[in-house]
C-alpha cells in the first residue's frame, strides 16, 4: 500500500478505488457478525465461495464477509448488491439456488424473504423490512457495504475525509467546538457531554496526554458495540484519532475482551491498514500530527469497564476503581490526563464533523442528540441491533422495530442500562429513548441494553439475577457495596426460595439507599437500582410472594 | 509448561509490568491453566510482587490456578440468556456432568464457566462446547450435546 | 502552599491545600472515624465509616473523608442525619462479619447500633487491607495480598514470603481491627512447616 502524504493524494486514492470498481457488479453481502456466526454463517460463506469457484464466475461476483447489520433473529443473513435484495436464515443448501436463480436468472426466491407478519406480504429490500424501516441508521447502516478487513471498502465510503478535514481545515480548537457544540453526549453509560469531557483533558497541564476507546461492553445482553465494532472498525478508529488531534493526545489505547477473536483481528487488521496508509502513525496525512495506537485485550468483568479500573487493568494492575475526587480526564492512566469514550462516542465523531453540529443537533431531543443503539433481547420477537433516534418511544421500538413479543404474551417490563438499570413496566412505554427521561423514570439508559420481559417474567427473580450477576462481577474492595449487594442477594434469595419474611423490603431499601450513597464507585452507586425500580413498580408482587411464597408471575 | 515458552511471551512484552494481564493471557490460552512455578516466574522476570500477581490471577475467571478439562463448556447466563431458560441449562449440564460453574470434574472430562453475553442473543439460552454454538437449546438437547464427547 | 478556608462542623477551619477532610478535621480535633486509614499509607477509601457530607458549589455530596481534599469554602458536616445512618448500617455490615472486634463494637456503642439485623457468618476479616498495604508499602515485603473478587474477596499470605519474611516481624498484627490476621498467619505457618510423611522430598 502506498503511503498517502496529504489530503489531495487520499482523495486521489479513493478516486482511483472508486474507479476500479462496478457499481452493477453483483456482491454477496454474508452477514459474519457473533449472531450469524453462531448461527453457521461461516460455513454459508464457503458454500458461496465454492459455488462461485465451481460457476467460474469468480471475476463476475463478490462474496463480501460483513459485520452485524442487526437483525440478528432470522440470521444468517445474506443481502444481495446492487439490488439490495434481502435474503434471511440462509443456510448452505440454498447457496446454489441463490447463484444461479437470483445472480445469474435475476430472479427473487421467494422462500428466502422476509414476510410481513400482519399483511403477509413479502419484502425484498433490506430497507423495507419493518425491522430496519423505522430506524435510523447512521452508525450500524453500512455494516452490510463494507468489509470490516477492507479499509478500501471505508474509503470508498467517504471514510477519514472527517480526519482530513479536522487536520487540515480545522484547529484543535474548532474540532472540539464542534463536538461540544453537537452536544454529543457519552454513549457508555454516563451521558456526560464528551466535549465537556475532552476539553478537561486538553487543558489539563500534563505534557502527556492519553485517549482511550471502552471497548469492553460489560453489560450482559449488550453486544451493539461489538456489532458495532466489529463491523466498521474504521469508523471508531477514525473517531478517536480525531479527538486525539483535538485533545492533544499522541497515545491511544483500545481497551477491548480477550474473548471475542473476530474483534480483535478486525481492529488489529484496521490498525495496520491505516499506518500503512499514513492515516495511523508518524506524520498523519502529512499533516505533522503524530499518533499511535496500543490494543489492550482484558477480561470480561464488569468492574473493569469503570473508567478508573479500566485504566489499572491497561497499567497491568488490578481493575479496582478508585475515587474519582480527581477525575480520570485529569489524572487517569499513570496519573496523566486519559480521556475516555465508549466505541459508540467515538463512531459518532466523524460524521459530525463531515455534516457538523447543527445536522447532529437536528437529531434527537433538546438533551439527547443524535442516534442511539440499541440491543433489543429477551421475549421480543426480533433480537438484535437497533439505531433510532434519541427521542422515539420504548412502543415503537419493541412493537414497530422488535415486532412485539411472540408467542402471544403480554409485555410485562422491560428493562433498561443492565446490571445498573432498571425495570419499568408496560405503562411507561411511552417514555422516550432519552438519557434524562430514562433516569427520571429509574431505568438509566446505560450503554443501551434492552432486556423485554413477558408476563411469566418473575420481576423478584430479575432484581435477583441482577445482583447475582454483581456478587460475581464487582471487585468487593468497599464495605458498602460489597456487603450490601452480599446482604440484599441473601434476602431476595429468602424471598425466592419462600423464606421471605415481614420487614424485608423495608430493610432491601435501607440497603440499597446506603449502597447507593456511600459506595466507592458508580458499581456500588447503581447497584441497588434494579431492586428500587422493581420494588417501585413491581411492589405487589415482592408482597404477595413473602406472604404465599411464591411468584403471582 | 516449558521456561522457553514461558521466556518467548514475557519477551514479546519485553519484560514490561505494564503487560502482566497479557503475559497472563498468553500464558493460560497457552497452557490452559497457572501452575503456581509460572506466576512465581512471571513474577520475577516482569518484577512484579507475587500478592499482585495471585490476585490478578484470581480476579478474574478466565484464569485458572488448577488444570482444566480436556472440554470446555460456556453458558451465557446474560439477561437475555436469562430470561429465556439459562438456568435451567446448567442444571442439566450438572446433572450430566457433575460440575458447576467455575468448576471441573475429577476425570478432567469438562470445565463449565459462564459467561455474561456471547453477542448472540438471538440465539439464548446458548451453550458452547469446544468453541461450537448451541443455541436455543432446551435442557435435554444439552444433556444430549454432553453425551457425544470423551 | 497556599491556606484554605472551609467549614467543618459549622466551625470555620484553615487548612492547607492537599490535605484531605479527614486530616483538616484532625488538626481542630473534630473526631471522625476510621477503619482503613492508616496515616503511614497511601489512602484507600475502602471502609467508608469515614463517610460525611459536603456541600460545593450549591450541592450536597456523600465522599470518604480520607480522601477527599479540602477546597475552599467547602462545607462539611460530619455527624449529618444521612451520615449517621450510613454508619450506622455499615457497622451492622460488618459486625456480621467480626462480631467480636472490639474497635466494632465500640463505634457500635457510640452510634447506637442496637442489633445486627444481618445472619452472622464471621470471617472476622472486614477487609480493611491494613496488613496488604503495610507489608506492601512500609515493609516493601509483599508477603500478604488480596485475593478474588467481589463477596469472595479475602486476604492471603502468599507462603514463599510469609515462611522467610513474617516471623521476625508480625507488625501488621497489631494493625488489624479484628485479630482475624493472626488466625490466618497460624494457619498459613502450619501449612508450610515441613511434613515428610505427606511431601516426600525428591534430592537434595
Amino acid at each position: 500500500m502506498p503511503r498517502i502524504n496529504s489530503p489531495a493524494e487520499l482523495e486521489e486514492l479513493r478516486k482511483d478505488i472508486l474507479l476500479k470498481r462496478d457499481q452493477n457488479k453483483p456482491c454477496i453481502a454474508v452477514c459474519t457478525g457473533t449472531g450469524c456466526l453462531a448461527l453457521g454463517a461461516a460455513n454459508v460463506v464457503t458454500a458461496f465461495k465454492e459455488e462461485i469457484k465451481k460457476q467460474g464466475l469468480e471475476a463476475k461476483v463478490d462474496v463480501r464477509e460483513t459485520g452485524c447489520p442487526g437483525f440478528c433473529e432470522r440470521g444468517p443473513l445474506t443481502v444481495i448488491y446492487p439490488e439490495e435484495i434481502c435474503y434471511l436464515q440462509v443456510q448452505p443448501d440454498d447457496v446454489e439456488e441463490i447463484v444461479s436463480q437470483t445472480i445469474l436468472a435475476k430472479k427473487v426466491i421467494d422462500r428466502l424473504l422476509y414476510v410481513d407478519p400482519i399483511t403477509g406480504e413479502k419484502i425484498v429490500h433490506e430497507s423495507e423490512i419493518p425491522f430496519y424501516k423505522n430506524q435510523m441508521r447512521l452508525l450500524i447502516g453500512n455494516n452490510t457495504k463494507i468489509d470490516p478487513k477492507s479499509i478500501d471498502d471505508y474509503l470508498a465510503l467517504g471514510g477519514y475525509s472527517a480526519l482530513s478535514k479536522s487536520l487540515f481545515e480545522m484547529t484543535p480548537e474548532q474540532v472540539l467546538e464542534e463536538i461540544k457544540k453537537a452536544n454529543l453526549r457519552g454513549r457508555g453509560g454516563g451521558g456526560f457531554p464528551a466535549g465537556m469531557k475532552w476539553e478537561t483533558t486538553r487543558n489539563a497541564p500534563e505534557e502527556v496526554k492519553y485517549v482511550i476507546v471502552n471497548a469492553h461492553e460489560g453489560e450482559p445482553g449488550a453486544f451493539m458495540d461489538r456489532a458495532l465494532f466489529t463491523g466498521n472498525p474504521h469508523s471508531v478508529l477514525e473517531g478517536l484519532i480525531i479527538g486525539a488531534y483535538a485533545i492533544g493526545s499522541h497515545q491511544g489505547y483500545i481497551y477491548t475482551r480477550h474473548d471475542t477473536p473476530q474483534l480483535i483481528d478486525n481492529i488489529a487488521i484496521a490498525l495496520t491498514q491505516a499506518k500503512e496508509y499514513g492515516l495511523l502513525g508518524e506524520n498523519i496525512l502529512g499533516s505533522g500530527f503524530s499518533f499511535n495506537v496500543e490494543v489492550h485485550l482484558d477480561i470480561g468483568i464488569f468492574v473493569s469497564g469503570e473508567s478508573s479500573a479500566l485504566m489499572k487493568a491497561i497499567e497491568g494492575r488490578t481493575p479496582e476503581p478508585r475515587p474519582k475526587y480527581i477525575h480520570t480526564s485529569v489524572s487517569g492512566i499513570w496519573e496523566k490526563p486519559s480521556n475516555l469514550n465508549n466505541v459508540e462516542t467515538w463512531a459518532n465523531v466523524p460524521p459530525i464533523i463531515n455534516r457538523g453540529s447543527e445536522w447532529f443537533s437536528s437529531i434527537g431531543t433538546e438533551q439527547s442528540k443524535g442516534t442511539k443503539l440499541i440491543s433489543l433481547a429477551g421475549n421480543i420477537s426480533n433480537t438484535g441491533v437497533v439505531e433510532v433516534p434519541m427521542g422515539t418511544s420504548l412502543r415503537k421500538v419493541i412493537y414497530d422495530i422488535g415486532g412485539g413479543i411472540p408467542n402471544g404474551k403480554k409485555l410485562k417490563a422491560v428493562h433498561i442500562g443492565g446490571p445498573l438499570g432498571g425495570s419499568i413496566p408496560e405503562s411507561l412505554l411511552d417514555t422516550p429513548v432519552d438519557f434524562d427521561e430514562l433516569a427520571k423514570v429509574g431505568a438509566p439508559m446505560g450503554a443501551g441494553g434492552m432486556i423485554i420481559m413477558d408476563e411469566d417474567t418473575c420481576m423478584v427473580d430479575v432484581a435477583r439475577y441482577f445482583l447475582n450477576f454483581l456478587t460475581d462481577e464487582s471487585c468487593g474492595k468497599c464495605v458498602p457495596c460489597r456487603e450490601g449487594i452480599r446482604q440484599m442477594l441473601k434476602i431476595l434469595t429468602n424471598i425466592t426460595e419462600g423464606r421471605g419474611k415481614e420487614g424485608d423490603i423495608e430493610l432491601l431499601e435501607e440497603l440499597s439507599e446506603v449502597t447507593r450513597d456511600a459506595s466507592l464507585c458508580a458499581l456500588g452507586g447503581g447497584a441497588s437500582n434494579p431492586i428500587l425500580t422493581t420494588i417501585r413498580y413491581f411492589r405487589d408482587e415482592y408482597e404477595a410472594y413473602i406472604k404465599e411464597k411464591k411468584c403471582p408471575a | 509448561m516449558d521456561d522457553d515458552k514461558i521466556d518467548k511471551i514475557i519477551n514479546k512484552y519485553q519484560g514490561d509490568a505494564s503487560s502482566l494481564i497479557q503475559v497472563l493471557l498468553e500464558i493460560q490460552r497457552e497452557n490452559r491453566w497457572l501452575p503456581k512455578e509460572v506466576l512465581e516466574k512471571v513474577s520475577k522476570k516482569l518484577k512484579v510482587p507475587l500478592s499482585q500477581i495471585q490476585h490478578i490471577a484470581t480476579f478474574y475467571k478466565a484464569f485458572s490456578l488448577v488444570p482444566r478439562g480436556r472440554h470446555e463448556i460456556h453458558v451465557c447466563t446474560g439477561t437475555a440468556c436469562h430470561v429465556r431458560g439459562a438456568p435451567r441449562i446448567l442444571d442439566a449440564i450438572h446433572r450430566t456432568t457433575g460440575v458447576g460453574p467455575g468448576e471441573t470434574d475429577s476425570d478432567l472430562k469438562f470445565s463449565l464457566e459462564t459467561v455474561n453475553c456471547l453477542g448472540c442473543c438471538a440465539m439464548g439460552p446458548v451453550m458452547v462446547v469446544d468453541g461450537k454454538h448451541h443455541g436455543k437449546i432446551a435442557p435435554a438437547k444439552a444433556e444430549d450435546v454432553l453425551k457425544n464427547y470423551d | 502552599m497556599s491556606e484554605i478556608l472551609l467549614q467543618i462542623d459549622g466551625r470555620e477551619v484553615k487548612a492547607e491545600e492537599g490535605m484531605t477532610i479527614l486530616e483538616a478535621s484532625r488538626t481542630v480535633g473534630i473526631d471522625i472515624p476510621t477503619l482503613c486509614y492508616h496515616e503511614k499509607l497511601e489512602p484507600y477509601g475502602a471502609c467508608r465509616i469515614c463517610t460525611v457530607e459536603v456541600e460545593t458549589r450549591g450541592r450536597t455530596h456523600l465522599v470518604a473523608a480520607c480522601l477527599y481534599p479540602v477546597e475552599e469554602n467547602l462545607v462539611v458536616r460530619t455527624r449529618s442525619e444521612k451520615v449517621i445512618k450510613i454508619r450506622k448500617m455499615l457497622l451492622e455490615l460488618m459486625l456480621a462479619h467480626a462480631p467480636e472486634a472490639g474497635v466494632l463494637q465500640d463505634l457500635a456503642q457510640e452510634y447506637g447500633v442496637r442489633e445486627v439485623r444481618f445472619e452472622k457468618e464471621p470471617s472476622f476479616c472486614i477487609l480493611c487491607g491494613l496488613c496488604v498495604r503495610y507489608c506492601a508499602e512500609v515493609k516493601k515485603k509483599n508477603a500478604i495480598g488480596f485475593v478474588d473478587r467481589g463477596v469472595r474477596r479475602e486476604v492471603s499470605f502468599i507462603p514463599e514470603i510469609a515462611s522467610k519474611e513474617c516471623r521476625n516481624c508480625k507488625e501488621c498484627f497489631s494493625l488489624c481491627p479484628t485479630e482475624a490476621l493472626q488466625a490466618r498467619f497460624l494457619l498459613t505457618e502450619a501449612l508450610m512447616s515441613p511434613s515428610p510423611s505427606f511431601e516426600p522430598k525428591s534430592e537434595e
